[in-house]
Order: structure tokens, then C-alpha cells, then sequence
């Protein structure tokens, strides 16, 4: 497979990749750049040499999952280029191929999809009070703490509607709304999506011997969300 | 930049913004840390400014989040995009008004998209028909709130009870301001002021009283990196990128931090919080914290709501130093209780 021609398929990557003359303006202005061993410059430069073996490599990588998606590299590329669009379309094919499994970074896929994938399907949301569990958000802090216990009462104080018909903050999507929902999700690609994030991430549980269990490779999901194997920083 | 390079610069990036009849779309993280801020902006633009503004129980997430964190495919999000503006269009409404920024990015890119390539919006318009049933108008005008608040500063400015001033001092409240990085860094021109000098934020300040300081790192990001504060295992990444904000702006001294995007001020909020606990360290006067404000919450403060009616009591750094600059009078014993002033607990610390 032309890994290059794979990724001239996405608009993301067409419009985020013109011409890079490498000046490296981009790593400048990243804030991953500063945290993590990244350099959105090399990224450019990979793709556009069209090597086979380095964009395979690249799509393996623990690179490409180290950018925060924020754009700043628009703004100041003198070219026009955006390599945040580039990471977006190295992303969606790395995803494509399964080869998202070959790094810990990358991993994580699957602890997104189960959880803000699949509360926007099913409930409409993002993320709802009841997913800011304070074991899984302690920075959320003893306010947040306060929030979950007694979302209720805090909820309706400051005029949310959480939980309820009609309109409002955190209002009850109505279900034939959400049901709307799913069916986008199932002719636009969506579930094609989850599905092979399913796939994949099994296939590697089994082999990092996480057994399915009875419930659903619930042992490597927790690894994945809150593994850290200390080498992604800069140094 | 010299005040007047500015000036010019803003000239450049002054976007329209409808002046009536908007239907709305609120934000997941909005609704989940500040619900009283969007009910605010509703009271605000229905109550204060006699606007007409809808919201229709139907509409759900943009999938923004989502899609940033790359398990929802571009086709997914921009049909779901579709069907928000197929509610729109079937309430009789042209002017969309966004809560979150980075629904107002995803919007923005989806618009641009379908006007360099005419085949997507085509594409999505089958997507939509299959999956719903339902047909959509392009919107003619796409503001995210913040602009909608700056549009109306002058309005909000006359009916004020409370200025921008330190009570104790007599001089402007100094400010720091956060735009968030997909108002308008990936489209300038969607942005008041454009990329590199937003004045939508400033545009409030100064009108309502206020000094806005500026600092080194003023644009850099507050470091939500989606999948980088969603998966435990990197949220170093998403506090580092706040403390560098922190460390920068600290010098300054100001007596608070205003941003237009829902989960900016929740992560400046909170990783002020982390830091204290990390590193005992604190960035506001006393060694207490920043606090830190939506432009919804602040435009209520000048307008004189009650603070716990905005939703103050859900920050976890103190914002009663701002409160008491301006000298707006609050019941402390009311700040935790419940709807008409049930108790139902206090958390075990507050500020940082």
C-alpha cells in the first residue's frame, strides 16, 4: 500500500500539507513540543519525502500521538501549512491499519472510544457528572469531589436542568434524538471506526496477556488509561 | 506592538456578528463545569438585552471533543454538524450561536470545507437525508458567544452596578485574558481581531472598567490537548502547559484570568489546585490563587447577580478576592447550599 497516496485521500492532510521548507517555525509555537519529545517539523518533512518505510514507521510511531490538536502551528506556518491537520490524517489511517497498537501512546484509542466516543452516541455528550468520577479526576480537586456527590442539588441551583426533559444545561437527550445519532454513526463510518479500535486493541490485549475475562478487557483498558512508561518527555 | 499597531491590526479582523434572532448551542464542558454561565448569557441577551434567542432540546454534542481526540471520522462530525444546523433551519433561524470553541472551530472548519469543496457539503447533505430524514440551510452567520457579549459591551457597560475598579485602590482591575486556541488560530478572520490580537476579551474588559495586562505567554495554550487530559496517564502534559501561563503571567499580579473557551478556565481553575497540592505553590496574592472567570460569569458580576446564581461556588480556586475588589456583597454561608438555601455539604477544601 502507497502509505503517502493513503493520506492524499484526506482532506485534512491535503490541506494541511502545501509545501514545508523546514524552518521549523511550527516546533517554535507547539506546546507538545516543549513536553513531550516531539517535533511537528519532522512530521512534515517525513511526509513529504513519501518514504514508504519511514511514513509505516511514523503511523507505529509514539510520535504522532503526542500532539494537543491545539492549531497554533496554523497560525504562524509562513506557508500555510498546519502539521496538526497532517497529525489528524496520520492518526485516521494509523487507526485504519490497526497499527495504532504499536505504541503505548497510541494505545489509548481504546480508553477514548469507550468513553467520549460512546457517550456522544449514547448520550448525546461528550462527557457527563457522572463520568468525572473523583478517583479518575483527582485534579478535579474537593470542589469536583463535592459536584459528583451532590450533582443534584448543585446542578439545579445554578439553573441546570441535569437529567431532565426539555431544554437546558445537561438536559435528558431525547431518545429519538440519540437515535439519530447512532444512525450517522453507522452510515458515516463511525461505528467502522469503533469497530476497528475494538478489533485491534484485542488482538494486542491477547497478546500483552490481558484475557478478555468476562468483562470485556476491563484490565486493559485501566493499563492503557494510566500507563506511563516515562520515556515520551523531553529531556 | 504599540496601542495604535493594535488598533490597526483589530480593524483588519472585525468579523460580523448577527444582532438578533440566534438559535443556540451549548457546550458539554460548559454544561458540565459552568452551567450557570450559559444560563447567564441567556438571561443576559433575553432579560437585559431583549433579544430573541432559541434553544432546541434536541440538538446533542458537536462531537467535537470527540473528534479532536480522533475516534470520530471527519464525515461523522460534519453530518452531525449538519443536523444541528437542520434544526436550525427548520426553527426558522439563520444566526447560529455557539458556546464552545471548539464546536465554533469545528464549525468554522466544516463551513470552509464545504465552500473549497463542494462535493463534501453534497455528501453530507445524502449522510443527512439517509440517516434523519432531514434537510439543512448553511448558516449565514456563525458567532461564538463571546463575540455575541462583545458585540453587546456597550449595552452591558450602561446597565452596569459594579465596574471593573478595585474598591480598595480606585485603579482599573488588572486582567489577564485567555482566548481559547480554536476561536481563532486555525481561521483569523472568524475571530475578533484575528489570531495573534483578539480583542474580543479585551473589548469587555475595557469596557466594563477594567485593565487588561499583558504577559509573555499570553497565547500560549492552557494545555486540554484533548486525548492529553483525557487518558489519566497524560495529564502532565495538559498542567505543565497551565503553570507555564502561570509562571508567566505571575509577575504581573493580576486579580484574575478571563477566557471565552468552556475548558480553559475549568483546566486554569483546577490545575492551580494541582500545583499548590504538587509543589505548595500559589500564584495570587496571599497565597491564595488566580481566580478565574468566564466572560458570562464577569458580565453578571457587572450587571450585580448574585455570585452563587452564576455558579461561583463550582470553582475550586477562591474568587471571593475578586469579589471583594469590586465590592460586590455575597453571603458566604449561602456559597455551598442548595436551591432556596438547602444544606447539602460543603467540600472538604476550597482555593488552593
Amino acid at each position: 500500500m502507497e502509505l503517502y497516496l493513503e493520506l492524499t485521500k484526506d482532506i485534512r492532510f491535503t490541506e494541511g500539507l502545501k509545501s514545508c521548507m523546514n524552518c521549523g517555525i511550527c516546533t517554535a509555537i507547539c506546546p507538545a513540543a516543549e513536553f513531550y519529545d516531539y517535533d511537528p517539523r519532522i512530521i512534515a518533512c517525513t511526509v513529504q519525502s513519501k518514504d514508504n518505510k519511514k511514513i509505516e514507521e511514523l503511523l507505529k510511531s509514539e510520535t504522532i500521538w503526542y500532539c494537543g490538536e491545539c492549531m497554533s502551528c496554523k497560525t504562524r506556518c509562513p506557508r500555510g501549512n498546519t502539521p496538526g491537520l497532517i497529525i489528524m490524517a496520520l492518526r485516521n489511517l494509523s487507526q485504519e491499519l490497526g497499527f495504532f497498537t504499536e505504541s503505548e501512546k497510541g494505545r489509548q484509542q481504546l480508553a477514548i472510544k469507550r468513553t467520549v466516543g460512546e457517550n456522544v452516541v449514547y448520550k448525546g455528550y461528550c462527557v457527563l457528572p457522572e463520568s468525572l468520577i473523583p478517583e479518575l479526576h483527582p485534579e478535579l480537586g474537593p470542589v469536583g469531589e463535592w459536584i459528583y456527590e451532590n450533582s443534584g442539588e448543585v446542578y439545579k441551583r445554578v439553573g441546570a436542568n441535569y437529567k431532565g426533559d426539555g431544554e437546558g444545561a445537561l438536559r435528558k437527550i431525547p431518545q429519538e434524538s440519540l437515535d439519530e445519532i447512532y444512525r450517522i454513526f453507522e452510515i458515516t463510518g463511525g461505528f467502522d471506526r469503533f469497530d476497528k479500535i475494538e478489533h485491534f486493541s484485542k488482538i494486542k490485549a491477547e497478546s500483552m496477556g490481558f484475557p478478555e475475562g468476562g468483562d470485556d478487557y476491563s484490565d486493559y483498558v485501566n493499563h492503557i488509561f494510566t500507563t506511563n512508561n516515562g520515556k515520551h518527555n523531553r529531556q | 506592538m504599540k496601542r495604535e499597531g493594535k488598533i490597526q491590526v483589530w480593524k483588519d479582523y472585525q468579523k460580523e456578528i448577527a444582532d438578533d434572532h440566534y438559535f443556540y448551542v451549548r457546550s458539554c464542558i460548559r454544561q458540565n463545569f459552568f452551567p450557570g454561565a450559559e444560563q447567564t448569557f441567556l438571561k443576559i441577551l433575553r432579560s437585559e438585552l431583549g433579544k430573541d434567542i432559541c434553544e432546541n432540546p434536541h440538538h446533542t454534542s458537536c462531537s467535537g471533543i470527540a473528534y479532536h481526540a480522533d475516534v470520530v471520522p471527519f464525515d461523522t462530525i460534519q453530518t452531525i454538524a449538519a443536523r444541528q444546523f437542520a434544526l436550525m433551519t427548520e426553527a426558522g433561524y439563520q444566526n447560529f450561536a455557539v458556546s464552545c470553541i471548539t464546536s465554533f472551530g469545528i464549525y468554522s472548519e466544516i463551513i470552509e470545507t464545504w465552500k473549497e469543496y463542494p462535493s463534501e457539503l453534497e455528501k453530507i447533505r445524502n449522510y443527512l437525508k439517509r440517516a434523519t430524514g432531514r434537510e439543512f440551510e448553511v448558516p449565514q452567520n456563525v458567532a461564538h458567544a463571546s463575540d455575541i457579549v462583545y458585540k453587546f459591551r456597550e449595552d452591558i457597560a450602561n446597565k452596569k452596578k459594579f465596574p471593573l475598579i478595585n474598591q480598595q485602590t480606585g485603579q482599573p482591575l488588572k486582567i489577564v485574558e485567555h482566548i481559547g486556541c480554536h476561536y481563532s488560530k486555525m481561521f483569523p478572520a472568524k475571530g475578533v481581531g484575528g489570531a495573534e490580537f483578539p480583542n474580543v476579551l479585551v473589548g469587555m474588559i475595557e469596557s466594563w472598567g477594567g485593565e487588561v495586562v499583558d504577559y509573555p505567554e499570553r497565547r500560549h495554550c492552557c494545555g486540554f490537548g484533548f486525548r492529553q487530559y483525557l487518558v489519566m496517564s497524560n495529564r502532565g502534559y495538559s498542567v505543565s502547559n497551565s503553570r507555564k501561563k502561570f509562571e508567566s503571567m505571575e509577575p504581573y499580579k493580576p486579580d484574575a484570568i478571563l477566557c471565552n473557551c468552556p475548558g480553559c478556565p475549568m483546566f486554569m481553575d483546577r490545575w492551580q489546585y494541582v500545583i499548590e497540592e504538587m509543589e505548595g505553590k500559589t500564584y495570587g496574592e496571599n497565597g491564595q490563587g488566580i481566580p478565574v472567570l468566564t466572560y458570562e460569569e464577569l458580565a453578571g458580576l457587572v450587571l450585580g447577580y448574585d455570585p452563587w446564581d452564576l455558579g461561583l461556588q463550582m470553582h475550586q480556586t477562591n474568587c471571593e478576592p475578586l469579589l471583594d475588589k469590586i465590592g460586590i456583597q455575597y453571603d458566604s454561608s449561602l456559597k455551598y447550599a442548595g436551591k432556596d438555601g438547602k444544606l447539602i455539604g460543603k467540600p472538604a477544601m476550597v482555593g488552593c
